[in-house]
């Protein structure tokens, strides 16, 4: 007891102590640059959202009007649905096929440096960019039924969940080979020496080792998916847009929540604050699930 | 015993001719991007797949025309965002690995709240704090290419500091007191014995950070004065949002003079990157 005491405080003199009188070079400008790129930022639009304004000196308080105006948007209803089902989609196709194409690339095959190479390419350019070479796919392919992809919100839908697999299946792949790689070789080796089947090696053996790599790969899904954005606006732009005859609104059908918020603001003015509550819920949402999916998968995780 | 060998290279060739036809699908859409560059505009609206012949064949006049289409240079774009890019990722790897450092080393209640603080970042959206930020930037004059790093450091900083706490954490305590026990000063403990052992996670979380600051279309866009200033992705969304009829030979073109750097780039160091990004994957 008395000596780790003493190692305490001399761990303390040597090390703990002279770093603290550098807290000037070693964190403060970061801090700065986080209260400024950050938390300054979020505080702010958190009581914005409160608010009516146009700049920020002309902020008026309004109470909740904004999120009562957000929350009727139908708009806004239909982006959080289109967003809801893009995501449930997505994480299944892309989790499912980089699983398997990872499970396949780690078997003794010629060529799959190679293979890995390629499909993770389109991970290293730019989501605007990406759009548009889709754009000009998807539409010379319907030209051909005579259409365009902004003619219909299925075109849209579809076309955007195409794009985002092409592109994010190589990085889970990656991830699942990681994992894949990290199964041990004494574990595998009893399950055959035992006489257990491929499939049943993969279900019992593989799966529940795996099971760190499945969880960062559906958060990595899941948060990407909800925070699409530049893809959406280069590809659709969230075109076609209906009116609503119920309610008097233009709904713009192939809208994902991020893209809603940001051409809400553009609207006019007396949009700022609504954009401001509808970022706001949609904070509130993404943290939700992002936490919630954490917990839920955590759980399953073999205990190393 | 000679017939399962044989199945099973059978089975692998087969696998292998699969992965590779996968592989030539997966390529097809910079493909078709790169054979309509060198299309005319009535060629690409004909038949966006078609093979240029001898009349639709329009040579390097797209890429000569991408070049200063649409009333900017692109190469300012490719120098702005390099700019940008370099300058935003060194300061966010020497910035965040310090205080890092001084998180994980000192662990006093003030760098367990701005640790917290990162891991609460993490998961806030862009576009939760997007009108706010361009404000704060505008009044800060944060507004242009060579002070818009300060805000990338601010906003990369939580995923930042959280992969290097954890990487810090995994180095032995004991080499930094022999240093200390030898008369090193923690500026020269850091940048002596940390940094040099940090070197696989700064190469990791620095290939995760370029691919977001290269790539990023909406930051800069809010940010930085559109009138002086573009990076390459607002370049591209610029030529194709805002003109009334598109050149799509020449757009055709600054999307591939956008994608070559970035496939050269890969070439060269892709072991590099797809280690960078398991490891950094593993960490989150």
């Amino acid at each position: 007891m008395l000596r780790r005491k003493k190692k305490y405080s001399a761990d303390c003199r040597l090390t703990k102590r002279p770093i603290q009188r550098w807290f000037p070079l070693f964190v403060l400008p970061t801090f700065l640059c986080f209260c400024i790129g950050f938390l300054w930022p979020f505080i702010q639009g958190i009581y914005l959202s409160f608010c009516k304004f146009n700049i920020l000196t002309d902020a008026q308080y309004v109470g909740t009007e904004n999120y009562a105006k957000a929350l009727k948007d139908p708009g806004f209803i239909n982006a959080f649905w289109n967003t809801a089902s893009f995501a449930v989609v997505s994480i299944i196709l892309i989790n499912v096929v980089a699983f398997f194409i990872a499970y396949a690339l780690t078997q003794k095959m010629k060529g799959s440096n190679l293979f890995r190479t390629v499909f993770f390419m389109p991970n290293l350019i730019g989501g605007v960019v990406l759009g548009y070479i889709w754009s000009l796919i998807f539409d010379g392919i319907l030209k051909a039924y005579s259409t365009y992809l902004t003619a219909n919100q299925t075109y849209g839908f579809w076309g955007l969940v195409i794009l985002v697999a092409w592109q994010q299946i190589g990085y889970m792949m990656i991830i699942y080979i990681a994992g894949l790689q990290a199964v041990p070789g004494d574990m595998l080796e009893a399950a055959h020496i035992d006489g257990a089947t491929k499939g049943q090696t993969l279900r019992r053996v593989i799966l529940p080792n795996v099971m760190p790599s499945i969880t960062i790969c559906t958060f990595l899904t899941l948060t990407n998916s909800f925070k699409l954005f530049d893809q959406n606006l280069a590809l659709t732009g969230g075109l076609p847009q209906i009116i609503d005859k119920v309610a008097m609104a233009k709904i713009n059908t192939t809208e994902l929540l991020a893209l809603n918020i940001y051409s809400t603001y553009n609207i006019n003015k007396n949009f700022h604050g609504v954009a401001q509550a509808k970022a706001v819920i949609f904070f509130i949402l993404v943290a939700v699930l992002a936490l919630t999916q954490q917990w839920a998968t955590r759980r399953k995780e073999v205990e190393q | 015993m000679k017939n399962r060998i044989k199945k099973r290279s059978v089975g692998s060739t087969l696998l292998t001719c699969f992965f590779a036809a996968l592989s030539l699908l997966w390529l097809f859409p910079v493909f078709s991007v790169l054979i309509n560059s060198f299309k005319t505009n009535a060629a690409i609206n004909l038949d966006a797949f078609a093979l240029p012949n001898g009349e639709s064949f329009a040579g390097f006049s797209n890429y000569l025309k991408g070049f200063t289409f649409g009333n900017y240079p692109f190469l300012k774009s490719v120098a702005y965002s390099t700019l940008i890019t370099v300058a935003s990722v060194g300061l966010i790897l020497l910035c965040c690995a310090m205080t890092a450092w001084y998180i994980a080393r000192v662990a006093d209640k003030f760098s367990k709240f701005f640790y917290y603080l990162c891991l609460f970042s993490m998961i806030v959206p862009f576009q939760m704090v997007m009108f706010t930020l361009s404000f704060t930037a505008h009044k800060l004059s944060l507004n242009t290419p060579y002070t818009i790093p300060v805000i990338y450091v601010g906003f990369g900083a939580g995923l930042a500091i959280f992969m290097f706490v954890g990487f810090v954490k995994g180095i032995p305590k004991g080499i930094e007191e022999a240093a200390v026990i030898d008369g090193c000063g923690p500026v020269r403990v850091f940048f002596h014995v940390v940094l040099p052992m940090l070197k696989p996670s700064l190469i990791s979380v620095g290939i995760l950070e370029v691919m977001w600051v290269w790539n990023d279309y909406l930051l800069p866009y809010l940010v930085l004065d559109r009138t002086k200033y573009m990076t390459i992705p607002i370049h591209v969304q610029y030529l194709k949002g805002s003109y009334g009829t598109v050149d799509m030979g020449a757009t055709m073109a600054v999307i591939m003079l956008s994608i070559i750097p970035i496939i050269v780039v890969y070439m060269f160091c892709q072991k590099h990157i797809i280690k960078g990004v398991a490891a950094g994957a593993v960490k989150g």
